[in-house]
């Protein structure tokens, strides 16, 4: 009697600290996917800045109409893509002309004297930042949820259940994150 | 998330208890001085004293502590940069919802975050911080306070206060008690012929209740200390790049202000002590912070790479201690992080520039008007400002009080139509004239350039309109009657 009553509270345990495990792994899961969902809220926004910018200055650099139709097709091909690898590309191609597009703006010593062109940089210079923000959140993410689907004993419960291992958002070239930081002042 | 918090805290939880139990012993040793055998008496009454200022501290402490700073809440198009930066480090703090933010009316340099959990957190900075420091620093500060948050230091703390508090509080009343009511106690005492012992326990309850603040206060400070550093890793951690708060630490360390409003119970909130400079505390022990100079010391010596390791690791170097500061629990999350590159010399607003920007915002949130000349000064009048007319003092041109400039369509036309001495009229005779009919016309006003402007709708209330916030219709938060924005174009 009492040794089946003691086998009965090791089941319940064992169930317990499973249903732990589980929600736990779940827990994580989501906040991982939320992580994600950051990152493209701040792309939407980069894509949604851009517009307004080039018509700002549109008025004021007359001669570098190539350089300002870089960047519209850069964002319109970066608002296009899907899949995971595709927009990485196409968000990198598009930080790249932006990073010419603020080099050629250290010309036109009216436009940075230009408020409106002025506050539009500051979103987008901080927009490129929580880019980098939300992505490095999302790393840090999914390293601990990686870590809990590899780790003893919380391994068992995830393998058990077929939870898979996320993915880390990798930018080719670990330049390319600071690039558009450093050239947007 | 919380399973690390919980950790984190494990530390200083001994510490916590230490207070816990001074305060229990004070009360016990009070009740029993006052009458032989009310110790639990004692005990009962010093823990609702701690009761009801923890459920205040609880539910009101953000308020008060905003309301004492004399903090005011602004919107994103007051200080945009402010904004995005408190929104950057929300995200990459995952805290979900963006605090609120708030500025203080003072010159000197400090910042402070509130506010019990992450929904309703609450940062605050001074003026004098805004106009001081670039965007990175900025940024470094903002990390460290948001980082208070997120650790939940700020409710860690201010339960920790309202325990010190309630330990100051009952010795206060019971010395003071002693005092005038000694000639009473004395022949209440010698009516029932207590004698010596009851003499003795008064002795006892008298330098328990002068040495139990200072005891408790030394803990206080102990465990603060820990929470600055804590909170400056994880900024560290949060922004990657180190460097930006500890040259704002430089900063702030090299300022002369004192902030004025700053009490002993708020001092733990902010990023550096708000008394260190007045001389009111001694460094070392005393402090609820850290030396500055040490906390920039250790952020610099952070190799390329950030984390809560190296930050510990560089805090054993400068401190050549062997124990470290961060808790085993955070020392175990995140791997290093690469430091990011500086950013190269940029041309930021200067600092005259910045202290400028910062000021207006405070005038704004302050209720000043806003009354650009066509010379290009603004002129700022304070919200008591009664004359109808005011006098540029770099053009000596006469400009109407802006309450004029609100008028119906109608009458913006005869301005226009008729006499054009003013200057602001000369210029809304450039912009569109409005063909609304004069009756239903709704009311109007012509903006001069790019800055601040602002006027007082028909209803006395004054309304603003931050540089770059481009509009053609406001509401009057007062009335709700709509006006129309009309810019008067430069060129």
């Amino acid at each position: 009697m009492i040794s089946l009553m003691v086998l009965l509270a090791v089941v319940v345990v064992l169930v317990l600290w499973v249903i732990g495990i589980y929600n736990g792994l779940v827990q994580l899961r989501n906040q991982v996917k939320n992580a994600w969902a950051q990152i493209d809220v701040q792309l939407k926004r980069r894509h949604d800045l851009i517009p307004n910018l080039m018509e700002t200055v549109k008025g004021y650099m007359v001669h570098e109409r190539q350089t300002l139709e870089n960047v519209t097709k850069a964002r319109n091909l970066a608002a296009q893509a899907s899949g995971v690898a595709q927009q990485a590309q196409a968000e990198g191609n598009l930080s790249r002309a932006l990073g010419q597009f603020f080099v050629v703006v250290e010309a036109y010593p009216d436009l940075k004297a230009n408020q409106n062109f002025l506050a539009l940089q500051e979103e987008l210079t901080s927009t490129e930042n929580k880019i980098g923000f939300a992505r490095q959140f999302y790393n840090d993410q999914v390293m601990r949820f990686n870590n809990k689907i590899q780790m003893f004993p919380s391994n068992v419960v995830a393998g058990a259940f077929s939870f898979q291992a996320s993915e880390f958002f990798e930018t080719e070239e670990a330049a390319e994150r600071e690039a558009p930081k450093v050239s947007f002042t | 998330m919380w399973e690390q918090i919980r950790l984190n805290q494990r530390r200083s939880v001994v510490l916590v208890i230490a207070i816990a139990f001074i305060l229990v012993v004070l009360g016990f040793v009070i009740g029993e001085a006052v009458q032989p055998g009310a110790g639990l008496i004692g005990v009962a009454v010093a823990a609702l004293v701690w009761g009801i200022m923890s459920l205040v501290a609880y539910y009101q402490g953000d308020g008060i502590l905003l309301a004492v700073s004399g903090a005011k809440e602004i919107e994103k198009k007051d200080h945009p940069q402010l904004f995005n930066v408190v929104e950057e480090m929300t995200i990459a703090s995952g805290m979900g919802k963006m605090p609120r933010v708030y500025i203080m009316n003072d010159m000197a340099l400090n910042a402070f975050a509130t506010g019990r959990d992450p929904q309703r957190a609450s940062v605050a900075v001074t003026a004098g911080l805004l106009g001081k420091l670039k965007r990175d620093e900025l940024q470094g500060v903002i990390a460290h306070e948001m980082s208070h948050v997120v650790n939940r230091d700020v409710l860690f703390m201010t339960m920790v206060g309202i325990l010190l508090g309630s330990i100051v509080m009952i010795s206060e009343i019971f010395l003071r008690g002693l005092r005038f009511g000694a000639a009473g106690s004395r022949r209440y005492r010698s009516g029932r012929g207590g004698g010596q012992g009851q003499a003795i326990m008064l002795l006892i309850a008298i330098a328990f209740a002068i040495l139990a603040p200072i005891i408790a206060q030394l803990i206080y400070f102990a465990i603060s200390r820990r929470r600055e550093y804590l909170a400056d890793a994880n900024g560290a951690v949060l922004t990657r790049y180190p460097e930006g708060l500890a040259s704002a630490l430089e900063v702030i360390g090299a300022d002369e202000h004192i902030l004025e409003r700053a009490n002993k119970a708020t001092a733990p909130m902010y990023i550096v002590n708000p008394f260190a400079k007045a001389g009111r505390f001694a460094v070392g022990l005393a402090s609820t912070h850290p030396p500055l100079d040490e906390r920039i010391r250790i952020l610099r010596a952070i190799g390329g790479t950030v984390s809560f390791q190296q930050y510990d690791a560089a805090w054993r170097t400068v401190r050549g201690s062997s124990r470290g500061v961060i808790p085993p629990s955070a020392l175990m999350q995140g791997e290093a992080q690469a430091v990011l590159a500086p950013q190269p010399e940029e041309e930021e607003p200067d600092e005259r520039k910045r202290m400028r920007q910062a000021g207006d915002v405070l005038r704004k949130v302050n209720q000043f008007l806003f009354l650009p000349c066509a010379c290009g000064l603004t002129m700022k009048l304070p919200p008591d400002f009664k004359q109808d007319k005011v006098s540029c003092p770099r053009c000596h041109r006469e400009l109407e009080a802006p309450v004029a400039q609100v008028a119906a369509a109608a009458q913006v036309g005869a301005f226009m139509a008729g006499q054009g001495q003013a200057p602001l009229r000369a210029a809304a005779a450039k912009a569109p004239a409005p063909e609304a009919p004069p009756q239903s016309a709704p009311l109007q006003i012509t903006r001069q350039g790019p800055g601040w402007a602002s006027f007082k709708c028909t209803c006395g209330q004054p309304l603003h309109l931050a540089p770059g916030e481009e509009t053609t219709d406001i509401t009057c938060s007062n009335c709700g009657q709509h006006i129309s924005v009309v810019e008067s174009l430069p060129h």
